[in-house]
């Protein structure tokens, strides 16, 4: 199955545009033609033109910038698509699958009838596909690209005879070379001589003609699924109650955690989905502090969330997925492992679902002589506790933003007041010199260089003092146990 | 705020979590949660308005249920009834030391109250909790 205008169909589906359009794409630093509609191949446009030629060809081509990520993720979504004319079913390049319909073409009524049905209702989907059908993946390959249609089973070479030989999947120059040959199609190739076209082009091409006509096995390999961690259920009759909604989730999180725990991940975040009778969708996010798949763990998780939505007329059909998964390999458990940390990741995740699991936080050593970028704060679910922490000089315990007091000498004030409280200077120790980091720009280290100064009042209270020399002044900005 | 390259003094801020809570009845929420799982063995917690008799019990049964210490910090005189012990804490000048505390205990729900002062050893990484004899400073305060 072939899909030539994959990417234009893919754009075209969500905004439909009459008259020549086309999908650009910045190739060595120019724009090209990606892909483009019939209507502007008949305006003479092709494939790998640029930009500005095509635009002077044609100055009514509509363009859009090209996606070839978005064209490879649709070609997955057509490959799920296509599972449901049999379970084989591979990606080929680009803009193509390959499906192994052996053994199910007769549940849609024979080969023909398939292959109708097929195109019905890609061309209702909107998009243009060329679907070749054969014995093997390299005739199959061959009639997609070259000649649309189907070979009679055991005479694969009956219909590819006429066909060129670049249907062969050769590459271009081996095809420019037989064509020098005076081996334009298949069936040449088939009549000349094997020894020499062996030795002339490799064993590749041979290899490729025996694989369009069912002398070599070529297998398909079909793509695996991606795991799916979800789980629905519907209901008969609408609930309303607490109770209800939590036996709901119970049974679905029994599921989803039985599919995690198979696989050996664990949910890291949930979102619980309740669909209410007036159509009205309501979610629950949770997110974990940790990997887990223990049912019981994370249902009481979800008390707060769903005590908070409003049933309405009631609610009849719940889904439950796990949006966000992680591996999680069976541990050994000993008693050297008492579990103290998932005591702690539960308990992060049930203070999380109430303030914000990124307002739970801890500290986590930054390398800087300034005593605010000493340390960096980090959300406690996606960090490790980690590194030394190193005190050269004495530090104070807590640090608020600078608070001006009295005085203009170099050395610490004998009496100065701060927060309406007279001091008066017992000791001080210093100065010790921070000089700004002048490769990031702060705006509280404007005034330049500190002394800072450890300053133990006779009141008791030791405080971290500071003078700016080049901009006479002190200030307090910390203060020691 | 508090920084933690100079707790790590006295201790190492692995240990620590911090949780930046709105309001204090977010605060007294997350505090009260944290008591009663009982995983982490000290709670802090700070207030602003005093707590009312049902906030300050709550919070005692919690922690009696998850057998963790509670430490709530309180501007002067917004102290709970429900509290086990009270204590002020005013760091005291010494002529020979910088970490030099006096540590009253203003409340006492099962004990008689006293004072003390107490210096941080740093070799031993402890408190010291009894000055050295004949170096008490302002023996007004001293324990009895």
């Amino acid at each position: 199955m072939w899909f030539p205008r994959l990417a234009s169909d893919r754009v075209l589906r969500a905004h439909p545009i009459d008259g020549p359009f086309a999908l650009t794409l910045r190739q060595a630093n120019a724009e090209r033609l990606y892909c483009l509609n019939p209507e502007a191949e008949r305006q003479g446009l092709h494939r790998e033109m640029p930009f500005a030629d095509a635009r002077a060809f044609c100055p009514a081509l509509h363009s859009r910038p090209a996606d070839p990520v978005g064209d490879a993720r649709f070609l997955h979504v057509l490959r799920r698509w296509a599972t449901r004319y049999c379970p084989w079913v591979g990606i080929e390049g680009d803009d193509g699958l390959v499906l192994d319909i052996t053994g199910s073409a007769h549940l849609f009524g024979g080969e023909p009838m398939m292959l109708s049905d097929m195109r019905q209702r890609l061309n209702r989907a909107g998009l243009t596909a060329r679907i070749g059908l054969g014995d093997t993946r390299g005739a199959a390959w061959a009639l997609a690209r070259f000649g649309e249609g189907r070979a009679e089973t055991g005479q694969p070479l009956d219909t590819l005879t006429g066909l060129p030989v670049a249907a062969l999947r050769l590459d271009g120059k081996t095809v420019i070379a037989l064509q020098r040959l005076g081996l334009r199609t298949i069936g040449d190739l088939e009549g000349a001589a094997r020894a020499p076209l062996a030795r002339r082009f490799g064993l590749d091409l041979l290899l490729r003609l025996d694989q369009a006509l069912g002398r070599q096995p070529e297998q398909i390999a079909p793509l695996a699924d991606p795991p799916h961690y979800a789980a629905r259920m519907s209901l008969p009759d609408p609930i309303g109650l607490f109770d209800d909604v939590m036996a709901g989730t119970s049974r679905l999180l029994d599921r989803l955690c039985a599919r995690l725990k198979a696989r050996e991940t664990g949910a890291r975040a949930l979102r619980l989905t309740l669909r209410r009778v007036d159509q009205e969708a309501l979610t629950v996010e949770l997110r974990l502090a940790g990997p887990l798949r223990d049912a019981a763990r994370i249902l009481p998780l979800f008390e707060r969330g769903v005590g908070e939505i409003d049933a309405g007329y009631g609610i009849d059909q719940m889904r439950l997925e796990a949006t966000q998964v992680e591996p999680l390999p069976v541990h050994q458990i000993s008693h050297m492992s008492s579990g103290r940390t998932d005591r702690l990741n539960d308990l992060i995740s049930r203070i999380g679902t109430r303030i914000g699991l990124e307002n739970v936080q801890r500290f986590l050593p930054a390398d800087s002589h300034i005593p605010e970028r000493g340390f960096i704060i980090a959300a406690a679910a996606c960090s490790k506790p980690g590194g030394p922490w190193v005190a050269l000089r004495p530090r104070p315990v807590r640090l608020f933003p600078p608070e001006p007091i009295a005085g203009t000498r170099p050395r610490p004030p004998e009496r100065f007041r701060w927060r309406r409280i007279s001091l008066t200077t017992a000791r001080a120790t210093g100065p010790e010199r921070i000089a700004p980091e002048w490769w990031l720009p702060d705006e509280n280290w404007r005034s330049g260089l500190r002394d800072y100064w450890h300053v133990e009042t006779r009141q008791g209270r030791r405080l971290w003092l500071f003078y700016t020399p080049q901009n006479p002044g002190w200030f307090v900005q910390g203060e020691f146990a | 705020m508090i920084n933690p390259v100079g707790l790590s003094v006295f201790f190492d801020p692995a240990h620590l979590l911090l949780a930046q809570t709105g309001d204090q009845t977010e605060t007294l929420a997350v505090a009260e949660e944290a008591l009663r799982d009982g995983s982490v063995p000290l709670v802090t917690l700070e207030i602003t308005r005093p707590l009312n008799l049902r906030e300050g019990r709550r919070l005692q049964l919690a922690a009696k249920a998850g057998n963790t210490t509670g430490l709530c910090l309180i501007p002067e005189g917004m102290g709970s009834n429900a509290a086990e012990t009270r204590w002020h804490c005013t760091p005291v000048f010494d002529a020979g030391d910088s970490t030099l505390m006096r540590w009253k205990i203003i409340k006492n729900k099962s004990g008689t109250l006293g004072s003390w002062h107490v210096r941080w050893n740093a070799t031993s990484h402890r408190l010291d909790v009894v000055s050295p004899a004949g170096e008490r400073p302002g023996s007004a305060g001293a324990s009895d």
